[in-house]
């Protein structure tokens, strides 16, 4: 007779302990019965079992098993709500050679989560999903799930679920089988002794599909929740397989690891420093970065209004950018509707020596105005003081204010006359330097050629910039003596 | 009538500070040898403790277990015919 030796113990891919909190640190967070801590168990015995515990990296979800990170002795990212396997996608990509499993419940992944699920399994994403369904929401308090069967009573189902008003329950499973790409699909439950071992198996399988480099592996489980169901753990098991396991048939729905096709391998992903050459933020020789605060102070809340076409949101990131070339503090807000051309258009611009508060200009100090219903809209909101340039010959009549800085000139002509009718927010660009000395010349310039793509247009833009100048140069009102026109 | 003079097939240890005294592992059980304690342990619950002896080894309280080291199994290594002749038992 020989002795006794261990053979089912504590797994190595749990920590020694969890140091969630001071107290309870050998215990998991979980209540007394919870499938979770099953599935927990089975998982961890497949990555001993596979030896992957220094590759595995898992991705916990939002709800009861949000702190599996506590618990797993491998990498961990905890994701937000549902976005599990776009999360796993990332990692998986970024580091083909680690093992990656999406552990998410059915509220995570098959409610807010069901985009991410489905396109991840779609794509063919070579990781791993554990989908734990108790058809409940367990840690929001027992709020129906998308998987809770017809007629069960939740605190959002109070009489009980009605097919005609939530719908049927949601079967990921058999939808995931629809799609092309998985490999394998198999529905476990933890409903009896046989059941779990069957589960363990299933759950080693996928494992080891994504070790072997199979594809997406999705494996459900039907899973008890003895707190929110109100029952005792041994019945909650009963229900696992008596009705869960009803609405939910358990079997294999697909394996495709027999005929499935080696994935051909990641492109290794680029160095980091190589990132802005590859989205051509590098022209050539090295820009020097602003430095140092820049010598005037200077708060501006710009408001460029006009309708979409006419270069509204360009003029607005030219200052934008003018400015933080200028060392200032520089935000850029755009706000239009979902018109490329005509609809209103507007943007917020601020340019401050100081860091910036809002983004948002209710009320700006310098107006840009490039049609009439733009300067109707946002003159009233002018600050006393401010500046207003107008796109016309003149301000209507019943539009004018005593109490502010104005210019009206017909910039949309003056382009047109250029040969190139959409100059006009360039002019007016020039316009605003020569009349207020805002920026420098050369920080403009230097905006525009990262701004303006094409050698054509940042040629005629400079030449707008010259245009608008002279205009203001042949004024006859006196310019700013004192700076900005006192803003 | 057997004469229960052989060693069990098995044995577990059980971590009482570590149960949550859910139970399953009682009703999982193929020889019936779990039971829950009536002391309670720190936290509370009544353990889930070994009678003694009838363990065969098999380790599925091991897999219904929730926590993750709730229980130990150990077994007995045997000789191949002492095997067979305790699977014909």
């Amino acid at each position: 007779m020989g002795s006794l030796t261990v053979t089912h113990e504590r797994a190595d891919s749990f920590f020694d302990t969890f140091e969630r909190k001071a107290e309870l640190q050998h215990q998991t967070h979980y209540c007394p019965g919870c499938g979770h801590g099953i599935v927990h168990k089975l998982l961890a015995q497949a990555i001993d079992e596979l030896g992957i515990q220094d590759r595995t990296i898992l991705i916990s979800p939002v709800g009861c098993s949000v702190f599996a990170y506590y618990y797993f002795d491998v990498g961990n990212v905890q994701s937000a709500h549902g976005r599990a396997p776009a999360v796993a996608t990332a990692v998986k990509r970024s580091r083909p050679e680690s093992i990656v499993v999406s552990y998410q419940g059915d509220g995570d992944l098959a409610a807010i989560g069901t985009a991410e699920i489905v396109h991840a399994a779609n794509r063919g994403e070579p990781i791993t999903v554990i989908f734990v369904n108790n058809g409940i929401y367990g840690m929001t308090g027992g709020q129906m799930a998308p998987t809770t069967p017809l007629g069960r009573k939740s605190t959002t189902s109070p009489f009980g679920r009605n097919q005609w008003t939530e719908g049927f329950p949601v079967h990921v499973c058999e939808l995931l089988n629809s799609l092309e790409a998985p490999v394998f699909i198999e529905r476990v439950g933890l409903g009896n002794n046989k059941q779990i071992m069957n589960a363990a198996k299933v759950i080693k399988r996928a494992m080891e599909n994504q070790v072997k480099g199979l594809g997406f592996s999705f494996v459900e489980v039907l899973s008890p929740c003895p707190t929110i169901w109100k029952f005792n753990p041994v019945e909650a098991q009963r229900f696992v397989r008596e009705e869960m396991a009803k609405v939910f048939a358990i079997g294999n729905l697909r394996d495709r690891t027999k005929e499935a096709v080696q994935r051909p391998a990641a492109t290794p992903p680029p160095a980091v420093e190589d990132i802005p050459r590859i989205l051509g933020l590098v022209n050539g020789e090295a820009e020097a970065p602003p430095t140092g605060r820049p010598d005037r102070a200077l708060n501006l809340h710009i408001k460029v209004a006009g309708f979409g076409g006419q270069g509204v949101l360009l003029l607005g990131e030219v200052l934008a950018e003018a400015g933080l070339e200028s060392g200032y503090e520089v935000s850029w807000l755009p706000s239009y509707g979902p018109e490329m051309r005509s609809g209103t258009s507007n943007c917020h611009v601020r340019l401050s020596s100081d860091p910036i508060d809002s983004p948002l200009v209710s009320r700006p100090n310098v107006l840009l105005a490039l049609n009439e219903p733009s300067l109707r809209k946002f003159l009233p909101a002018l600050e006393p003081g401010g500046i207003v340039l107008y796109n016309g010959e003149a301000f209507p009549e019943d539009c004018a204010r005593r109490d502010v800085r104005a210019m009206a000139l017909p910039f949309s002509h003056l382009a047109d006359e250029m040969g190139e009718s959409k100059a006009g927010n360039i002019i007016m660009l020039g316009a605003l330097l020569e009349a207020t000395g805002l920026l420098e010349e050369e920080q403009v310039i230097g905006a525009l050629r990262r701004l303006v793509k094409s050698q054509r247009w940042f040629e005629l833009d400079l030449k707008a910039l010259e245009c608008g100048r002279e205009e203001v140069r042949k004024q006859p009102f006196p310019l700013a003596e004192d700076y900005l026109w006192g803003v | 009538m057997t004469t229960n003079t052989k060693p069990d097939r098995g044995s577990v240890e059980m971590n009482s500070e570590e149960c949550k005294g859910c139970g399953l592992c009682v009703e999982a059980c193929p020889p019936k040898v779990l039971r829950l304690a009536d002391r309670l342990n720190r936290y509370g619950y009544h353990p889930a403790v070994y009678a003694g002896h009838g363990c065969t080894g098999c380790g599925i309280c091991f897999f219904v277990c929730p926590e993750p080291g709730g229980i130990k199994v150990l077994r007995r290594a045997m000789e191949p015919a002492a095997e067979l002749a305790a699977a014909c038992a």
